[in-house]
């Protein structure tokens, strides 16, 4: 039985090789050709892995110490996806830093494949898709068991999910860098990049669906109302932008399904519920599980949590337009656009405030628990830049904004502050608990990673509103005798000290990051570092004694 | 939903909250009201967006939008404001337009107003090749226009015209057009390196030789003069005054002289005004090097007005 599986897998993945290498044969251009020796690599390995019964994966998770045995929750696909997490985000921030500096320092565009261009996608995919994608479906996996006390609906699945997804990864950030792009931003894969996301997400839907289907509680917990809207939206999201006519089937190139304007309505349409339901649904869902388990407190108000939710899901999704104000699209659309985004404040914030609020009664944590403050400082990021969101969607803001890299600053106060910070808070939640230790190695070393990756969000975001609204007013700037005052090249040169500021702050948030890959791995490893404890009142054994009196002076008892 | 465990309700100690009295994993919510001041800020913000579809085009119809009770729209917007800085420029452009370019100079306001349109429209359309400063580039062989080496003649008229009718630009009868032969392959050697000498030793840099003199006289001086003073009637560069335009090295002058590029220029009929190609000669005619018409008057050879 089990050698049939085994040759039926082995005969699987011969025929994906042997597939991949009929299409390296045909393709259209080299991109394609590359992509099919990735995926015929990697089917070859899994052949030999399946005929030669070769686990490397257990292998693997030895290396990683992944505690060995049945758990009571289907636990292996998480850890793996807390490592991921880490890979990627690590991986992310550094190529983050890299093209902070090439805009500092236009030298460092190694051409053709390190230029801006290129390296841009790598970052923004790798962050938000790698690392902040690993981090929601890693979560929401433990998220989905926990509040409905049932393993996983299929867990073979579920592994196909997260391998799936790294292939994804491999291919887009692959792609990029081999200058494979539809030149939508945030959804730059081409189409036979988008079909295989397509299969992993609806695999990964049914997994979640079926867990929540299965659970053992009568009522869904808000994290999973949360979860949900992610994934079917962003499945939505993906499928309606990523439209398109494949210029031949072995080759790399697609034409949208859409042009000109309406192209442009449903790339914004896409690109700004990708911000609101993976950026904001998704994290708020993990802030809705682990705020209030670390904080050992209940949710603040049930209430609040129903109408922001159902208020924030309807709005969201028509705010896109205010990505076109001032473009070819209709006055109409840019109207509706700009008001569900004023309209959207409000709904935004209800998390923050079911967030913070839940401190109630165990405020005193933030003095002593670094997880705590890490979570206090992305809601308050989150709360930030939900204001500082409905704020550019105004037209008159947004004409002096758009364009500029206000808008920069405005999407990394948000990406840092709130995805990173809470994704690291989380991270440091589940890694002793998935790994069976008793704490992180070192509490001492999360405080330095906040404090590192705060000051380099206010580095990064200060210095990009100064950036933003110099290069706006700049732009505008009309002399008296009327004409303009500055040319492109002289707002440029304006910035320079600017973009020193930010490839810094970059470079504090990435060295608190790289605190954590080492905190974790000696968690991981099983040690705890012998540290004093973040709080601890002080004990002074000199006063420690009663006061040695005379009897005729001491005072009598009334 | 609330009901189905009611013994799950209990008074939360630190905040005398009654909880909903749902569980999962250790998670309880409380029964808190929603924030009196978030929820008035909420429907503030909704009445907002109604009062602004009601002002602004907001609601699709059949064949459009509506169009808003203030009548406002984008291109409406962008039509008045650049009707009322046309309005505003008006006045001065009018007088720009009526005024001949060898006048220019004796009214020096307009003038003033005329380098201050050149300098903006400048900015937009001539600092891709020129740079910011107007320095050029020897790399990419952009003149440099701040100084007083002009190969077309640096008079106000003499830069209308290059600007006007460009330099270079094929099927155009009128552009500025000089050729640079290539001579690979017609030289020896020798012959090349010679001649390279001699250019160099025409401002200074180098030993000249009887060989190098020799071949300059039978094939460059013919355009770049006798002396290397150049020819501003066939575009000839001045090779005597130690400014370049693509280089002072040997090994740029001898890539120069072998396999020779020239540059091209866009002509600016056509895509800009005649009035704004008026103030942009006014501009670069300010940087620097600008040539009185009394000096090209006096230098019989240079009659740049009629022969491009």
């Amino acid at each position: 039985m089990h050698a049939e599986a085994a040759i039926g897998r082995t005969g699987l993945w011969f025929a994906v090789l042997i597939v991949s290498i009929l299409v390296f044969m045909t393709a259209a251009d080299s991109g394609f050709a590359a992509h099919a020796v990735i995926v015929g690599i990697t089917a070859f390995a899994l052949m030999a892995m399946s005929a030669a019964r070769f686990d490397p994966l257990g292998k693997a998770q030895g290396f990683f110490k992944m505690p060995e045995g049945p758990s009571k929750y289907d636990d292996d696909v998480i850890r793996w996806g807390v490592i991921a997490t880490m890979f990627w985000g690590m991986a992310g921030l550094l190529v983050g830093v890299f093209i902070a500096s090439q805009l500092a320092f236009p030298q460092l565009n190694f051409e053709p494949y390190l230029n801006f261009g290129r390296v841009r996608p790598l970052h923004t995919s790798a962050v938000i898709f790698a690392f902040g994608g690993n981090a929601l479906i890693a979560t929401s996996f433990y998220v989905v068991q926990r509040t409905c006390r049932t393993q996983l609906a299929f867990p073979a699945l579920a592994r196909f999910v997260f391998w799936g997804y790294q292939m994804f990864i491999v291919l887009a950030a692959t792609g990029y860098l081999l200058g494979i792009t539809q030149s939508k931003e945030y959804a730059e894969p081409e189409w036979y990049v988008d079909l295989w996301l397509t299969i992993v997400w609806i695999a990964y839907g049914a997994v979640f669906i079926g867990t929540i289907i299965r659970r053992h509680e009568p009522h869904i917990y808000v994290a999973n109302w949360f979860y949900l809207a992610f994934i079917v939206t962003i499945a939505m999201l993906h499928v309606v932008n990523n439209l398109a006519i494949p210029v031949s089937f072995v080759g790399s190139r697609s034409y949208s399904a859409f042009s000109g304007v309406q192209d442009a309505l449903t790339q914004w349409w896409y690109g700004h519920n990708a911000v609101g339901f993976f950026l904001t649904a998704g994290f708020l869902a993990m802030m809705y599980y682990f705020v209030p388990k670390q904080a050992e407190r209940p949710v603040y108000s049930y209430r609040l949590s129903i109408i922001h939710f159902w208020s924030l899901i309807f709005l969201y999704i028509w705010a896109g337009p205010h990505h076109l104000h001032y473009t070819a699209l209709p006055d109409w659309a840019q109207t509706l656009g700009m008001v569900f985004s004023v309209m959207l404040w409000m709904p935004s914030w209800g998390g923050m405030i079911n967030g913070l609020m839940t401190l109630n009664g165990a405020w005193d944590k933030v003095r002593t628990d670094p997880i705590i403050r890490m979570m206090v400082m992305a809601l308050a990021f989150y709360g930030m830049s939900t204001f500082e969101g409905p704020m550019l969607s105004i037209k008159s803001v947004n004409s002096l904004s758009h364009y500029t890299d206000w808008t920069i600053g405005h999407v990394h106060s948000g990406a840092l502050g709130w995805n990173g910070m809470i994704t690291f808070a989380c991270m440091y939640y589940l890694v002793p608990r998935l790994w069976k230790r008793e704490r992180m190695y070192s509490l001492r070393m999360i405080n330095w990673h906040f404090w590192l990756a705060t000051i380099g969000i206010v580095f990064y975001a200060a210095s990009m509103w100064v950036a933003g609204v110099t290069q706006g007013l700049m732009w505008r700037e009309y002399g008296a005798d009327g004409y303009l005052v500055n040319s492109f090249a002289d707002t440029v040169a304006a910035l320079h000290p600017m973009y020193l500021m930010r490839a810094f702050g970059g470079l504090l948030y990435l060295s608190g990051a790289a605190i954590m890959s080492f905190n974790v791995w000696m968690t991981l490893a099983g040690r705890l570092r012998e540290e004093a404890p973040m709080s601890d009142a002080p004990y002074d054994p000199q006063a420690d004694h009663p006061i040695v009196q005379s009897a005729a002076t001491a005072v009598p008892a009334e | 939903m609330a009901n189905k465990r009611p013994t799950g309700k209990r008074i939360d100690e630190p905040t005398g909250t009654e909880t909903v009295g749902h569980e999962w994993d250790g998670i309880e919510e409380l029964d808190t009201p929603m924030p009196r001041w978030w929820l008035w800020t909420f429907y503030l913000t909704i009445v907002f967006a109604i009062g602004y579809v009601i002002a602004f085009p907001a609601w699709p119809m059949v064949d459009k939008a509506t169009e808003g009770v203030l009548g406002w729209s984008s291109r409406g917007q962008l039509a008045k404001e650049i009707s009322a800085a046309d309005l505003a420029r008006q006045g001065v452009r009018d007088r720009l337009a009526r005024i001949p370019i060898e006048r220019l100079p004796d009214d020096s306001a307009l003038m003033a107003q005329a380098v201050a349109g050149g300098n903006a429209a400048f900015k937009v359309n001539c600092v891709q090749c020129h740079g910011s400063g107007a320095a050029g580039s020897q790399n990419l062989g952009y003149p440099n226009l701040n100084d007083d080496d002009w190969l077309w003649g640096g008079d106000l008229r003499a830069i209308e015209y290059t600007l006007t009718h460009g330099i270079r630009q094929a099927g155009h009868d009128e552009t500025r057009m000089s050729i640079m032969p290539a001579f690979e392959g017609m030289l020896e050697p020798a012959q090349v390196e010679a001649v390279v000498s001699h250019v160099l030793s025409l401002s200074g840099k180098a030993e000249g030789s009887a060989l190098g003199a020799q071949v300059f006289a039978d094939n460059c001086a013919v355009c770049h003069g006798a002396r290397g003073e150049g020819s501003r009637e066939f575009g000839a560069p001045n090779l005597s005054d130690a400014i370049w335009l693509r280089g002072s090295t040997r090994e740029d002058i001898r890539r120069q002289v072998l396999t020779p590029r020239l540059g091209m220029m866009p002509k600016w009929e056509g895509r800009l005004d005649p009035v704004t190609i008026k103030m942009l000669a006014a501009y670069v005619h300010s940087l620097g090097g600008g040539e009185d018409f009394v000096e090209v008057a006096e230098d019989p050879a240079v009659e740049v007005d009629e022969q491009p």
